[in-house]
């Protein structure tokens, strides 16, 4: 594993605040961090730590209130939208909603090409989506006609992960891939991306709650709560030697295999 | 200590549209001892949410009983007609806490307006005072704050909102409770609390015994003494926590165990299994053993037959070639 | 084509369509092949039905059972255009507030509410009375214009909800603009409710232009079932108890309506989940 030192993605005290009315929440508060050219970082955080805020913010789906986010020394304010999305991506959640229920995966890969600068005719489009439906090991003929609710759950997944491999971004944000795909089949998932991250020489930035998969595949991670980043550094550090007080907490209320779990602990 | 429940060869089954069945407890037979806690583990679609709602002898359309035996404390669940059951053995012998019960409480009601209804369905004369002064006690001797019943389920964390419901689902001392996935889609802190209060009240001996279903494999290293490893509607091995969890022996508790992604020492050194393919369709008719299309061990016995349930050492394995403890070192933790 | 089949699941709605139909078909193709006229005086006023005249004549002496046939067709008409005209602009502006938001969407909603709050029927009576010729697609037209708010709000709740949906987020990722967002990603997942709330327009409408017929507001040189009412009204067909006057064109606009209405219900059984068991 080669790591490159260049810059890919910089995101500079970048704040959100939403309101709503008199409300004022703070979601993302001064965070700042850079992703390098094919590394796999994982911002790591519990439900509403805004860590689903930050990566709508890096895909150009909302608005920062303030701070910047500079990718290959560009703001990304200055740059096309169309342009941005061709090297930016994103893969959600939950397969099934990322998906156009109406519409057969054929169509759904296709309409993929509309962001690419190059034009293409449905037959030269089918090829590359055959070629990268390989690649995520599907069947094309399996899965180019059905409708997502025909499909299972990774199935929907590694397709999902073939758009991908269609546009290659130079940095995808995946947000919570594996949460809805069963453990069994997650490897399969996560060494997909690895496979990005290979040939494409992808960055990949997760964004999860799942302690144990972001030791397992990040080179580094970032621990979030409460709108800020409080502990930053290589996997290895931050799960193992943890600094700061709520990731040592965090880690702690985890189970593993071969360590007591300290259920008594009062908080 | 007894068997509290022995569940023996039960058989439910979905009336899908069309007519069609879904298998989705097809012969799965277990006993649950005094003071222990069952784990029941398996894929997403493997059944266990639904021999869990069975465990309870309520069968809700479509779900039907199709055969098999269910005995709790000498009691024929099965052919104890409805209204006994609600009556006098759910939520005092046995107490079944659903998947999503902590979306389902009525947003318009306090939990103590919930908890005087509850009480009150099975006691009736008992007053709505003395039903939320027994909730106060219990939640005090359990030490969490007594204005939870004050307050409306939204005023309550997700976290919260789940303990409350594992207090008030054993008020009336149940001598099993079977919780379904009682922690999935809580952040982590909340789940330790969770299961550190359904330790606990086992610890009291509030309730006997508990059957506790998840996909998590690593909570069921830490609260289960015994698990049963579920897939495509049968248990495939049976055993001791350790057993299964550090000695898996069938292929597929094997591909499970060792898919487990935890944060600790040497895991990011690990491989994971890549297995593909997915469970069988529960609608058809399987022939021979459920997992041998995803099995790399499959042969043709494996594809022809379905194989028994054996017992060796304590263990149940439903397999025609066991893995022997030796392979399973190479791809030990540590 | 799936949304057509799953409906077909539901007897209420194949109840409500089979009677819409049969008297859309009834009566367009009545008044295709038939010669007779409507407006000629055919008997002496308020003559009861009898073999020649099922439904006896009214106060100009004209067949009320020929008439009928023909008032039908043209509430039939008005109706059907109005729900389109209502539908149409409801959902344009429902989905251009709910997806853009922010000022527009103030906008927009502000407009809304103004002609929610407004007494539709009062516009359409003073838009009525100062037009001196109506014809029939004017009317409908004016019902079409004052009558889509609802349908706007409506629209407008479940663009806003929709929008956040990861398929959306994927759309804009590859490059997909608000148009085509809104007819690809959001309209096919608010069909089923759009259709659902068009039935609804169709029979407001129908109610409105007899309303306003009644009122004497109707269309000119036209029969619809409203005008019929309000000729045995100004007649006194009620006083001289020619009850065939006014109970057919009554009881067909009920009738219409009800159909419509019952279509509605069984859309509703099939597409919202809770009322599903």
């Amino acid at each position: 594993m080669k790591l490159s030192n260049n810059t890919r993605l910089e995101v500079r005290e970048l704040t959100k605040i939403f309101v709503s009315g008199r409300r004022k929440i703070t979601a993302v508060d001064q965070v700042s961090f850079e992703i390098h050219e094919r590394e796999i970082v994982s911002l790591v955080g519990q439900s509403g730590s805004g860590k689903t805020t930050i990566a709508h913010m890096i895909l150009n789906l909302l608005k920062s209130t303030s701070g910047s986010i500079i990718f290959d020394g560009k703001d990304i304010k200055d740059i096309k939208k169309k342009i941005y999305w061709r090297n930016v991506q994103g893969i959600f959640q939950d397969p099934f909603s990322s998906f156009n229920q109406f519409f057969v995966v054929k169509k759904v890969l296709r309409d993929s090409f509309k962001i690419l600068d190059k034009s293409f005719n449905n037959e030269e489009k089918d090829k590359i989506i055959i070629k990268a439906l390989e690649s995520v090991n599907i069947d094309p003929g399996d899965v180019l006609e059905k409708y997502p609710f025909e499909l299972s759950g990774g199935q929907m997944q590694r397709i999902m992960i073939a758009r991908i491999f269609i546009i290659k971004p130079k940095l995808l944000i995946a947000d919570e891939p594996t949460s809805m795909i069963d453990s069994i089949l997650r490897a399969n998932i996560l060494k997909l991306f690895e496979k990005l991250r290979e040939k494409q020489g992808t960055s990949i930035m997760f964004i999860t709650h799942d302690i144990g998969l972001a030791y397992y595949v990040s080179d580094r991670i970032f621990i979030m709560h409460r709108g800020k980043i409080v502990e930053a550094g290589s996997a290895e550090q931050v799960i193992m030697n943890p600094n700061h007080t709520y990731t040592k907490g965090l880690i702690e209320d985890v189970p593993t295999l071969h360590k007591e779990w300290i259920l008594t602990k009062r908080s | 200590m007894g068997k509290l429940l022995t569940v023996k060869a039960l058989k439910a089954y979905y009336k899908l549209r069309l007519g069609e069945k879904l298998r989705a407890v097809d012969g799965v037979s277990l006993t649950l001892q005094e003071g222990e806690v069952l784990g029941i583990a398996g894929e997403s679609g493997c059944g266990k949410s639904t021999l869990a709602s069975c465990l309870s002898g309520l069968f809700f359309p479509p779900l039907k009983y199709q055969k098999g035996n269910i005995t709790l404390d000498g009691i024929d669940i099965i052919r104890t007609d409805k209204q006994t059951l609600r009556k006098s053995i759910l939520g005092k012998k046995i107490s079944f806490i659903p998947q999503s019960a902590m979306n389902a409480l009525n947003p318009t009601l306090k939990i103590e307006d919930f908890v005087a209804d509850v009480m009150q369905e099975h006691e009736p004369d008992l007053s709505r005072e003395e039903a939320i002064k027994r909730a106060e006690e219990r939640l005090e001797v359990l030490s969490l704050p007594k204005d939870v019943l004050k307050a409306y389920p939204f005023e309550l964390s997700g976290g919260m909102k789940q303990r409350t419901i594992v207090v008030l689902s054993t008020l009336m001392n149940p001598e099993i409770v079977i919780a379904d996935e009682p922690t999935s889609a809580l952040d982590v802190s909340s789940q330790r609390q969770v299961i550190e209060l359904m330790k606990r009240l086992l610890q009291m001996k509030i309730t006997k015994s508990m059957i506790f279903i998840t996909h998590e494999l690593p909570i069921l290293r830490h609260v289960a003494d015994r698990i049963a490893i579920m897939y495509a509607g049968v248990f495939l091995e049976v055993g001791t926590m350790p057993q299964i969890i550090f000695d898996p022996r069938h292929p597929y508790t094997k591909v499970l165990m060792s898919s487990i992604i935890v944060p600790e020492k040497g895991m990011r050194e690990r491989k994971l299994p890549l297995i593909t393919g997915r469970p069988p369709d529960l609608r058809k008719r399987i022939k021979g053993c459920r997992f041998a299309k995803r099995c790399p061990y499959a042969t043709d016995e494996c594809r022809m037959r379905e194989p028994d349930m054996e017992e060796t050492d304590g263990r149940k394995i439903k397999c025609f070639h066991p893995l022997k403890g030796k392979e399973i070192k190479q791809n030990e933790v540590i | 084509m799936k949304l057509l089949k799953t409906l077909l699941k539901s007897k209420k709605f194949i109840i409500g369509l089979c009677v819409f139909l049969l008297l859309l078909f009834g009566s367009l193709i009545f008044t295709t092949i038939s010669s007779h006229d409507p407006a000629e005086m055919i008997g002496f006023l308020y003559e009861p039905p009898s073999k020649e005249h099922l439904l006896g004549t009214d106060n100009f002496g004209r067949d009320v059972l020929i008439e009928l046939i023909y008032g039908m067709k043209t509430s039939i008409y008005v109706g059907l255009l109005s729900g389109i005209i209502a539908t149409f602009i409801g959902t344009t502006i429902g989905t251009t507030a709910g997806y853009l938001g922010k000022t527009i969407d103030n906008i927009l909603n502000s407009i809304t509410n103004l002609f929610l709050v407004i007494p539709s029927f009062v516009i359409l009576i003073l838009l009525s009375v100062s037009l001196r010729s109506r014809s029939l697609t004017l009317l409908a037209m004016i019902i079409g214009i004052t009558s889509w708010p609802w349908t706007a709000r409506a629209v407008r709740a479940q663009t806003s909800s929709l929008k956040t949906r990861e398929h959306v987020n994927m759309a804009k990722l590859n490059g997909e603009g608000y148009v085509e967002i809104v007819l690809k990603e959001i309209l096919p997942y608010m069909l089923s409710y759009i259709f659902m709330v068009f039935v609804l327009q169709v029979a407001s409408g129908i109610l409105s232009e007899a309303g306003l017929s009644m009122l004497g507001l109707g269309p000119s040189n036209t029969i619809s079932l409203g005008k019929m009412l309000s000729w045995a009204l100004l007649y006194e067909a009620v006083r001289t108890g020619a009850w065939w006057a006014f109970i057919p064109p009554a009881l067909t606009i009920a009738i219409i309506t009800f159909s419509l209405l019952y279509m509605n219900t069984g859309m509703d059984e099939v597409f919202n989940p809770r009322l599903r068991s």
